[in-house]
């Protein structure tokens, strides 16, 4: 009974109320022959006995903080998230709060979310912004459907660039498999040329979007201006998939001409909690916002002519427009895209702008010594941003393995994805690594190349 | 009349507050040496507030005085289940094990997130009757849309590939229609009858070899379990479909009954209403989906599972297993693993008496409030109802007082307003779920309140209509939101 | 409620005019959407549509609705304007807001103003 507050003689009064005698009298309407079935489940847990437990289970992992040292990124990074971020979290009065349908009394929620909507605008270079998807490869597979939308289901075509995150490209997959669409250019054995100019031939009248990454999964960075202009001149719609810590420092999607701008927010301010809850955010231009899926907040006044924030355009969305709507969500990410928010308020330009530059000449700090090392050589020759590609003397499981020993998270196995890169590892190096970090790393690595 | 005031500002946005040069956070100067920053594609300007650590602390803490939220007070959304949200929860999901763990790493290092993730599928695997569970839907929708895209994957893995009918309620959430207009099938409504169970006769005549399947949600939005539960699915399985069960509404059933039980192919659960991780202003939510033992092979890729069987001296090694005719990916990573760690915490407080306890009580909340409104509100479909019910907010002796009226006067008594507006089919709904956690005396005030507002209907309307009067904003213009649409507190340039 | 004598009408609430050949939404339909902010008109100069098929999605600040094709013909104009001034549905539903501009058509299963406004009476009720 620990969270339920009735008194034996309360609860008799409330059935007395109802007329019924006992509990059980409110379930008649429940078919006999399967009503309060046993449940083999283990015998309940006290606060302290489960806080116990659960301390018992977080103590079988090896954490990034105290244990292993991290260079793996691959779509999650670990960054430093400032002590007030989940201060401002941990209040009631966002985190325990339903989806703001009463603005009266959600001012909290829509006003840090309208501002979340404004600086992911800023970010991205971009009109508008939604408020949250689920994560990155949702809120891409949500560009598809919003790109669906747009040209009414007429344009059956997608151009997926190779070089996007293999789980989001998993992803895009699951969600259109039944909508009718094809999708082109999602190669994992092709070149992966780090000019996408490869993808234009792929793009035609019935292209309702191309996806790209930035920087593509590999951390490889390249103006697509020629190529969102390619796209446009078809008649597509393009889709850039950013890292949002990249764009403290690299020319914005937005410039670049890009339709919409997706990706995983989680760098911003959010742990890694093993893979979720993260954010994904979305961007785009205001000329297709009533095709854009997720909810939105707008400004306006109340009735005392004070300014306020509204949920609006709602009849867009599933409650109103049901089996019409562009898409079915509903749940987003709204405390994390509060978790977001705050960590760009808190850094601003020169913070943001700190931290870029740091992931950046970490990462190529840790590269170039990787690229001394015997046995060892940059997998690609492109401008990169704070991931990069290593071809490694030995089968990247084995090297991992070593490291592990020694204490470091190594880097993401290419092979498992893209046959073509064999032997071949993904490394993320972020301001949390130290110079001594990279260079113990890259003496073990040096090891295991000897043995 | 508000046209010709100026408008004031409650609390200044971030940007309002920026003040070139400061900032909230600095970072150490670069330890290595600098790199060579790539020319021409470097942004031209950064436009982001700037603050200082205190004025971004002040800023959110103000805007976080106007949220009414579940540690406030009551919170009876109905079909929402804002029931308390324990505080262990948010004290375990940020051990530095489970909070601190990258998703990519080797599973030898994250063995605890792994035997949690995987006795939380065993746990909803024993608490709903099914055979296997997914935990990687984000939310009650995305859990939907896997659930339609195995039913569509179930009957084409069997050459039955006519099949394109989703059948779903008059009285379902609206994802239900949308998650299966994503997978491309058309939505066929079936009414619900006088009693407020599903039609019958309409499910058996809408019911033929193009049929996917039905999406019920039962208790229904009424809040009702339906009488014909089992005649209803039976009608759908013998026509091929198959049976989704929306789980919003699972509170009233945990150690009750098990959808599994009673022929349910498949449902989704909402780990943010049920199992109490909080509903975070609109978010996260996290909806796994429970299949049984035919649809299993369906499921997306990866669920959890044993990947080297322990001997005497080992434990077992615990590990990512893809089912074999998996629809594929529905989500990057693992889940909503955050929310596992709370949920778990949640049930393992519970135990098998608890559960049930929760379900009791949910249904005894549900009843009281209904028993003391009768007579003050009219309440279609007046039977036992579960864990909600739904009332009209109409009376003939108010005429122009709406549903709309009643819930912004109840903020006036320090409550927040049920859903309104839904389900469709009751006019002037208000639908009331209290949960399990609040007590007799909580209840006791919001039925008060709730009769206080049926008495100033008809004395006093103004008292609705001009209503909130005590909360610190009033009405919204929501014409000008959606006419004006400012969407951003600044207006980027347009590239063009 | 105004419900002009010189056009038919269709169960879905849309208007006809048979010396013009525009359609649109009438002001029964407006004033249940109340605040109209988007309209996207869903067929092209050329198309062929069907009497009953979908020519329009409508979006206010409460509800979303969806316009029929009240004969079955051919689309000769569609109102440009429309998109930028959604609001015109609600203040001019049978001039300025016009959806679309049709030719050739067999009104025979329209209803007159007579039996529009008793239908739109019994659904107000």
């Amino acid at each position: 009974m620990t969270f339920i507050p009735h008194a034996p003689k309360e609860r008799d009064a409330m059935l007395k109320t109802i007329g019924v005698k006992s509990l059980e009298d409110l379930f008649k309407d429940i078919p006999e022959k399967h009503r309060f079935p046993n449940l083999h489940l283990p015998k309940a847990l006290t606060e302290m006995e489960a806080a116990a437990e659960l301390g018992e289970l977080a103590l079988g992992n090896e954490n990034i903080r105290t244990d292993l040292v991290c260079f793996l990124g691959a779509g999650a990074y670990n960054h430093y998230i400032p002590a007030a971020v989940d201060h401002i979290l941990r209040r009631s009065e966002f985190s325990t709060a339903y989806t703001p349908y009463q603005p009266e009394i959600s001012q909290g929620t829509l006003q840090a979310t309208f501002e979340y909507q404004s600086l992911i605008a800023a970010l991205t270079g971009m009109e508008v912004s939604n408020a949250s998807h689920y994560d990155g490869a949702t809120a891409v597979a949500e560009a598809v459907n919003m790109a669906f939308a747009q040209f009414r289901g007429k344009r059956t075509k997608v151009v997926l660039s190779p070089a996007v995150n293999p789980q989001y490209r998993a992803v895009v997959r699951t969600y259109t498999q039944d909508m009718g669409l094809s999708i082109e250019g999602d190669d994992p054995s092709a070149k992966l040329a780090p000019d996408p100019q490869t993808l234009i031939p792929l793009i035609n009248d019935n292209t309702a979007l191309v996806i790209l990454q930035y920087p593509d999964f590999f951390g490889r960075i390249y103006d697509f201006t020629a190529l969102v202009e390619a796209a446009h001149s078809q008649g597509a719609l393009v889709c850039i998939a950013a890292n949002p810590i990249a764009l403290g420092l690299l020319k914005t999607p937005g410039e670049m001409g890009a339709d919409i701008v997706a990706g995983e927010g989680q760098p911003l301010g959010i742990p890694l909690s093993y893979g979720g809850p993260y954010l994904g955010f979305f961007a785009t231009r205001k000329k297709y916002i009533h095709k854009m899926a997720g909810r939105l907040v707008g400004e306006t006044v109340d009735n005392r002519s004070q300014r306020a924030y509204v949920l609006t355009l709602t009849a867009r969305e599933q409650h109103i427009k049901r089996e019409r709507a562009t898409s079915n969500i509903c749940s987003n990410q709204g405390l994390m895209a509060l978790a977001a928010a705050i960590y760009l308020a808190l850094l601003g330009p020169q913070g943001l702008r700190q931290v870029a530059e740091l992931c950046y000449h970490k990462a190529h700090y840790a590269a170039e010594k990787i690229a001394e090392v015997p046995g060892y050589s940059p997998g690609f020759a492109t401008p990169f941003f704070h991931e990069f590609t290593i071809h490694c003397p030995k089968p990247v499981a084995e090297i991992n393995a070593h490291l592990l020993e020694h204490g470091f998270l190594g880097g993401y196995d290419l092979g498992q994805d893209y046959p073509g890169l064999k032997d071949q590892m993904l490394l993320a190096v972020t301001e949390m690594n130290t110079k001594e970090e990279i260079d113990a790393l890259v003496d073990v690595l040096a090891e295991v190349a000897h043995d | 009349m508000t046209e010709n005031l100026a408008v004031s500002i409650v609390e200044p946005t971030i940007y309002d507050l920026s003040s070139p040069g400061r900032t909230g956070v600095t970072f150490p100067a670069p330890d290595v040496p600098k790199a060579e920053l790539p020319q021409g594609l470097l942004r031209s300007d950064l436009p982001l507030p700037e603050l200082g650590e205190v004025d971004v602390v002040r800023h959110y803490t103000n805007l976080s005085t106007f949220n009414y939220n579940v540690d406030n007070g009551l919170y009876p959304l109905g079909s929402c289940t804002m029931k308390y949200n324990p505080k262990i929860n948010e004290d375990t999901a940020r051990l530095p094990g489970f909070a601190f763990a990258h998703p990519l790493q080797p599973v030898e290092t994250v063995q605890g997130n792994l035997v949690l993730m995987y006795q939380l599928q065993e746990w909803l695997k024993e608490i709903s009757g099914f055979a296997a569970v997914t935990l990687q839907p984000a939310a009650g929708a995305h859990g939907e849309l896997t659930g339609v895209l195995i039913m569509h994957a179930y009957h084409n893995s069997r050459g039955d590939i006519k099949r394109k009918k989703m059948l779903i309620p008059d009285s379902a959430h609206g994802t239900n229609p949308a998650s299966s207009s994503m997978s491309g099938l058309e939505v066929v409504q079936i009414p619900s009858d006088g009693r407020g169970n599903l039609d019958l006769a309409a499910l058996k005549a809408a019911c033929d070899e193009t049929v996917v399947g039905l999406m019920l949600t039962n208790p229904n939005t009424l809040g009702l379990f339906d009488e014909h539960l089992e005649e209803a699915i039976q009608i759908v399985h013998t026509c091929g479909g198959l049976v989704y069960g929306d789980g919003a509404n699972l509170n009233a059933l945990l150690g009750i009954i098990r959808p599994g039980d009673m022929g349910f192919d498949l449902m989704h659960f909402n780990l943010h209403k049920t199992f109490s991780t909080p509903h975070g202003g609109g978010g996260p939510g996290s909806g796994p989906v429970g299949v049984s033992e035919k649809l299993a092979d369906f499921l997306p890729s990866p669920i959890i599972g044993i990947v080297e069987e322990g001997q005497d001296d080992r434990l077992p090694l615990y590990g990512f297993l893809s089912p074999a005719k998996s629809i594929g990916r529905i989500k990057s990573f693992n889940g909503h693993f955050g929310m596992f760690v709370r949920a778990y915490t949640y049930i393992a407080m519970h135990g098998a008496e608890g559960l049930r306890e929760i379900a009791e009580y949910a249904v005894l909340n549900a009843n009281y409030i209904k028993a003391r409104l009768n007579g003050k509100y009219a309440i279609p479909y007046d039977r036992t109802c579960m864990h909600e019910f739904v009332v009209e907010g109409q009376w003939a002796a108010a005429p122009g007082v709406r549903a709309l009226d009643i819930a912004k006067r109840l903020m006036d008594y320090e409550f927040h307003p049920p859903t309104n507006y839904f389900p469709l089919i009751v006019h002037e709904a208000l639908m009331i779920e209290p949960t399990e956690t609040e007590n007799k005396a909580t209840l006791d005030a919001f039925a008060d309140a709730l009769i206080k507002i049926a008495e100033e209907a008809k004395t006093q309307p103004e008292l609705l209509k001009e209503a909130p009067h005590k909360t610190p904003f009033g009405r919204m213009d929501e014409v000008k939101a959606a006419r004006d649409l400012v969407l951003c507190c600044w207006l980027p340039e347009v590239n063009e | 409620m105004n419900i002009p004598a010189n056009l038919k009408y269709t169960k879905t609430d849309e208007w006809f005019d048979p010396s013009t050949g525009k359609a649109g939404l009438t002001d029964y339909a407006q004033s249940q959407l109340s605040d109209i902010v988007f309209v996207e008109i869903v067929v092209a100069v050329g198309d062929a549509v069907k009497s009953g098929k979908p020519i329009a999605s409508v979006e206010s600040v409460k509800a979303a609705a969806e316009s029929y094709a009240p004969v079955t013909a051919k689309v000769a104009a569609i109102n440009e304007g429309l998109a930028d001034n959604p609001e015109i549905l609600n203040s001019d539903p049978y001039g300025k807001g016009w959806m679309i501009e049709i030719e050739g058509a067999d009104v025979s299963g329209l209803m007159d103003a007579g039996a529009y406004t008793k239908y739109c009476e019994e659904r107000s009720h």
